[in-house]
């Protein structure tokens, strides 16, 4: 029973999935932390913490993860080739099609606003993360702001800015 | 066989070795698989590309189950994803089994405390990043507004928002089409 819940939740959002590995981070957080709250919101942040500073997909590494949490090694594969299982099917259905339409006024107008609503959906997880489990003391604003400008004007790379930030954490507490 | 065996050790090396996701991938597998190997055109790599951003699902694994395709068919494609997740399938496994220890320490406790909002800061920075790609408009504000409104307050889930704007982008055509006519 939970490998076919695990495998329709991450094949869910392996068709749905448009937008890149922060969409699907922001879908798969809402499935298991609000619907089926397999996992807290603060151990959500620390799996994608962990999904981010190891190798691979940040995607492959949270889907790994959870479905190791719910169901062991049988579960964590289940959530993983459920996560590609659409791509792969969607490749095979669309290879002669797309490259006709790739560029086609339908495709673009799609695209119009789709990018706009990941953007939205995108920020609605990162505001749903803003939580106390997440923000424990005034240094946790501090270490938020200066992620954000680090990582949006400056470009500096994540897994360096998640070792700094842990080692504060480490040094103040 | 050894071409597909060849692909599936080719793309677990670029699985276990590249961190930051898909598109730090980009410059790996081109690297191995046309410059070095020459199993595929530059040309035809680029294609792959375009149509793995096009595809939903996981950049990584669309780059793999093309580019395999495209080389060695569908064995090949299959080879090339497998070899593509299985490195995270072994390592987030090893630490997923130690993590519920782990996590009551109090000096991971303590590390992680600092990590959170960290975490938190990286999903908002490609948001506002998107934002800026998506060439937002005061037009065009209404969208990523009442998408993440739609979300955070309603509790919709992120599918159905996905969804919604696929329809409004078919509506949008439907209605220039009629507009030209």
């Amino acid at each position: 029973m939970i490998y076919l819940q695990l495998f329709w939740v991450f094949f869910k959002i392996g068709l749905f999935g448009f937008g890149g590995g922060m969409a699907m981070i922001s879908m798969i957080r809402m499935e298991v932390v609000d619907d089926y709250q397999w996992l807290s919101g603060a151990d959500f942040a620390d799996v994608l913490a962990i999904s981010q500073m190891t190798p691979g997909p940040i995607s492959i590494n949270t889907a790994t993860f959870v479905g190791y949490s719910q169901a062991g090694i049988l579960g964590s594969i289940f959530a993983t080739l459920a996560l590609c299982l659409p791509s792969a099917l969607l490749m095979i259905a669309v290879l002669a099609l797309f490259f006709k339409h790739k560029d086609s006024p339908a495709v673009k107008n799609v695209m119009n606003y789709m990018l706009p609503a990941v953007a939205g959906l995108i920020i609605a997880a990162a505001l749903l993360m803003c939580d106390n489990d997440n923000f424990k003391s005034p240094l946790s604003y501090i270490i938020f702001a200066a992620t954000i400008t680090a990582n949006y004007f400056f470009k500096t790379n994540p897994i360096l800015l998640i070792i700094i930030s842990g080692i504060i954490g480490f040094t103040i507490n | 066989m050894k071409l597909v065996l060849n692909l599936f050790i080719c793309f677990f090396k670029i699985g276990a070795f590249t961190f930051g996701g898909g598109y730090a991938m980009i410059s790996m597998v081109k690297d191995t698989l046309v410059d070095k190997k020459k199993w595929m055109d530059e040309k035809d790599f680029w294609d792959s590309i375009a149509l793995s951003q096009a595809l939903p699902g996981v950049f990584a694994i669309n780059m793999a189950l093309y580019t395999g395709y495209k080389i060695a068919g569908k064995g090949g494609a299959a080879a090339a994803a497998f070899g593509a997740m299985l490195p995270s399938l072994i390592i987030i496994a090893v630490i997923a089994s130690y993590f519920a220890d782990m996590n009551n320490h109090p000096i991971v406790k303590s590390i992680f405390s600092g990590i959170r909002p960290c975490v938190v800061a990286l999903i908002f920075a490609p948001g506002l990043a998107m934002l800026k790609k998506a060439n937002i408009t005061y037009k065009t504000a209404w969208l990523p507004i009442t998408a993440c409104l739609l979300i955070c307050f309603c509790g919709l889930s992120p599918i159905y928002v996905i969804i919604g704007s696929i329809v409004l982008g078919i509506v949008h055509q439907l209605r220039t089409k009629k507009i030209k006519q």
